[in-house]
């Protein structure tokens, strides 16, 4: 049986100690209906000192409208636990979420060719 | 930018194109050229049983799978932000995942000349879906060049897919994919005066 003294595997290549389904306390299942690309934006009636450290961090990546996988993405975390955690930040208040696409009111045709022009620019 | 939560249309508008094609073809290295932020990756669960959706009925579901999903993201305009999503090319299964596919603009499937039989299951998938896409054969050195009406024939692709030569290492090369893309579903789209 290996016995771990600790420190010795606690550098970058061990990566997260903590297994994700214990950071979303075992669920699987957000309440919250969100996309790869639901817009997560922090409301600010939150403080976040409040919140334990992944709910704080994810909150930090919400300052300005950001995407559920964005925010999977810079927590290294896989997709369902971020929509745990971002569902509880919504739950109670702290962030508000926006479906991809709504409030766009934007015709399909003009959308392509914003995104058309905003290439050509590059 | 000041963004104000309570109005919905101060969010921005976020799109997405699907990078796909076959294990090995260049996805990777695809998002990673043209995107603006060091490529982000996360990691989605599909089950077989709950086929169209990702979300787990119970620890019991049976086939479950763990994809792993590269992503990069453009911003074509103050309010506009897209992002781009390589499918995961050795798992058959995100085939089934719809929240991949849904609301995407249209897909980019990269082939290798080499190989082209990698990328028939990504042809068959947005055909199917009705996904707009364009076929991008990406220039591995070395790589026989072969003349994109031969690869219209071997993939058996509509006269309407646009074929493009790409080089997935090249941003502007990528970049031109992309227009290439957008083009080709403009064309596609009804003009909203008509």
């Amino acid at each position: 049986m290996t016995v771990y003294d600790g420190a010795s595997w606690l550098d970058e290549e061990a990566g997260r100690l903590v297994r994700p389904y214990a950071i979303s306390n075992g669920r699987t299942i957000p309440t919250q209906e969100l996309d790869l690309l639901s817009m997560v934006m922090a409301t600010g009636r939150r403080d976040r000192a409040q919140l334990d450290l992944e709910h704080a961090q994810a909150l930090d990546l919400c300052r300005v409208p950001t995407p559920v996988a964005e925010v999977a993405g810079r927590l290294r975390l896989p997709l369902m636990i971020t929509k745990v955690l971002l569902s509880d930040l919504i739950d109670t208040g702290a962030a508000t979420a926006r479906p991809p696409g709504s409030g766009a009111n934007m015709e399909s045709r003009d959308l392509l060719e914003v995104v058309l022009n905003g290439l050509r620019r590059l | 930018m000041d963004y104000d939560g309570s109005e919905p249309s101060s969010f921005p508008i976020a799109v997405k194109v699907l990078i796909a094609g076959g294990f090995g073809v260049g996805k990777t290295t695809f998002v990673g050229t043209v995107s603006e932020i060091e490529p982000l990756s996360t990691e989605a669960v599909i089950t077989e049983a709950s086929a169209g959706t990702d979300n787990l009925d119970g620890v019991a579901a049976k086939s479950t799978t763990t994809v792993a999903l590269d992503f990069g993201r453009i911003t074509v305009d103050p309010r506009t932000v897209l992002y781009l999503f390589g499918t995961p090319g050795q798992e058959r299964f995100w085939f089934m995942w719809n929240e991949l596919s849904e609301g995407a603009l249209g897909a980019v499937v990269l082939a290798d000349t080499r190989r082209l039989d990698a990328c028939f299951d990504a042809v068959d998938f947005f055909e199917r879906r009705g996904i707009g896409f364009l076929v991008a054969l990406n220039e591995f050195d070395g790589a026989v060049r072969y003349d994109p009406e031969e690869v219209r024939a071997a993939l058996k692709l509509h006269s309407h897919v646009p074929i493009v030569a790409c080089d997935a290492r090249d941003r502007r090369s990528g970049v031109a994919a992309l227009a290439a893309l957008v083009e080709h579903l403009l064309t596609a789209t009804v003009p909203s005066s008509l």
